[in-house]
């Protein structure tokens, strides 16, 4: 089964490469969708059913979002013009990466091995929860009762960035730049 | 916004009744198995969602209006910091303050059930709003 | 070891789309792979081997064997507020590109009076 996480995660790797390189914005928008169901079989593989739910359900109305922004649009694809800038750029970026692979391959060996995990504060969770909670649903019991005050802050987080993204669509502010000339 | 074809518009009006009943499914028993009030609100806006695509927005505005689903974003916001507040009773904010009940059945484990309500209505309303208003947006050429 | 090294790959891919690409759609994208690499690495550090879904059934009360509950509640909440904030850079480029007309960055990045 480590195989499967194995192949998947390539997968994911070669799909967030065709999304980043192509010029087609609708065939990168299809790829991103593809990641993420790609990542939604990985969280059911780790044991997370729970997960699972919420990314397919999260990265299909995203999808739909960023369709919207996409489709039926002539002019939203960029001429690619090679300058020196840009071949610096890339080769600054692609040193990056590998100081950054090698720095994270010496953090990576001091957390605990894959597959055996440190429980200090679960261990008293997964022994006790189904008694004081009364929920059967770990995880549930952990969301909504040991730890609500993170999900009151995440009731207000979503609260305030739609608020925020209304706010940036207002009509009034529209109304009045459509009446003066649009600016080029 | 127009809306699509006959087809389409067909297995809509067949499929939205069971899309709405399983997302309250999820909501309702978060608590038992595998789910939520995230993962249910979620499917809830995405079968509100499924209207306005299916049939343009002006007919599913006259369904779900604007100033409802905000109104309805707001409710459920304000009901679950009640029920946080109420957990005062016992001593506490957020104290689970309601009879555990039996296990494994559908009213149990106090607190969890009615914010995971509280959290569905509030996700999917908020969603769906979103959606409408980034919909509506015009392209230059459009009509 | 080698899965986190391949979801750190991730991570890079999506910092690399957000900091050197022209468009601004390709910037929204970078920005959806990096949230998929973080929440990735936190589920990756929670598992155990043969482990379980930590939902106690009415056949068998065992808990030795779940996986660890406290990451998958705060990935949750991760993966919700992602989306928020993915809304709100989707309005962004929405008033953007009915102010300037063009996704390119270059271009909007003149500034005008």
């Amino acid at each position: 089964m480590l195989i499967l996480i194995y192949l998947l995660l390539l997968f994911m790797i070669v799909g967030s490469i065709i999304a980043i390189e192509t010029r087609d914005l609708l065939s990168s928008v299809i790829a991103v969708g593809a990641i993420g169901l790609g990542l939604a079989i990985v969280f059911l593989l780790l044991g997370a059913p729970d997960l699972a739910i919420v990314q397919v359900v999260v990265e299909v109305l995203s999808l739909a979002l960023m369709l919207r922004l996409v489709v039926m649009r002539e002019d939203v694809t960029i001429a690619h013009r090679y300058r020196y800038g840009e071949v610096f750029a890339t080769a600054t970026a692609l040193v990056f990466f590998g100081v950054f692979i090698v720095l994270a391959s010496v953090a990576f060996k001091q957390m605990p091995r894959f597959g055996q995990p440190v429980l200090k504060v679960s261990q008293h969770y997964i022994t006790n929860g189904f008694r004081e909670s009364g929920a059967p649903n770990i995880v549930t019991a952990v969301l909504l009762d040991y730890r609500a005050y993170d999900t009151l802050g995440e009731a207000t987080v979503i609260f305030t960035s739609i608020v925020g993204a209304l706010a940036i669509l207002r009509k009034k502010g529209r109304i009045r730049h459509e009446r003066n000339e649009p600016d080029r | 916004m127009k809306g699509m074809s006959l087809i389409v518009k067909t297995i809509t009006r067949l499929i939205t009744g069971f899309i709405f009943v399983y997302g309250v499914s999820i909501v309702l028993y978060g608590h038992l198995t595998p789910g939520g009030g995230f993962a249910g609100g979620v499917i809830l806006a995405c079968g509100l969602i499924l209207l306005v695509l299916a049939f343009g927005k002006e007919t599913a505005l006259n369904i779900v209006s604007e100033k409802a689903a905000s109104a309805w974003d707001c409710v459920a916001a304000l009901l679950f910091l009640f029920i946080a507040l109420l957990g005062f009773t016992g001593g506490y904010f957020f104290r689970n303050f309601m009879n555990k009940g039996k296990p494994f059945h559908l009213i149990s484990a106090g607190i969890p059930l009615w914010c995971n309500i509280a959290i569905g209505i509030k996700v999917g309303a908020c969603l769906f709003l979103v959606f409408v208003v980034l919909a509506g947006f015009r392209m230059r050429d459009e009509g | 070891m080698g899965l986190y090294i391949l979801c750190s790959i991730i991570f890079l891919l999506g910092v690399y789309a957000v900091t050197a690409k022209k468009n601004l759609v390709k910037i929204v994208i970078g920005l959806s792979i990096l949230e998929y690499a973080a929440n990735l690495l936190l589920i990756l550090i929670g598992y155990r081997t043969n482990g379980e879904a930590p939902i106690i059934t009415p056949a068998s009360q065992e808990t030795a064997r779940f996986v660890d509950p406290i990451p998958q509640a705060l990935i949750v909440t991760s993966i919700v507020i992602g989306l928020g904030v993915t809304a709100m850079v989707i309005a962004l480029c929405i008033r953007l590109y009915e102010k300037y007309g063009t996704f390119d960055v270059l271009v909007i990045k003149r500034l005008r009076g």
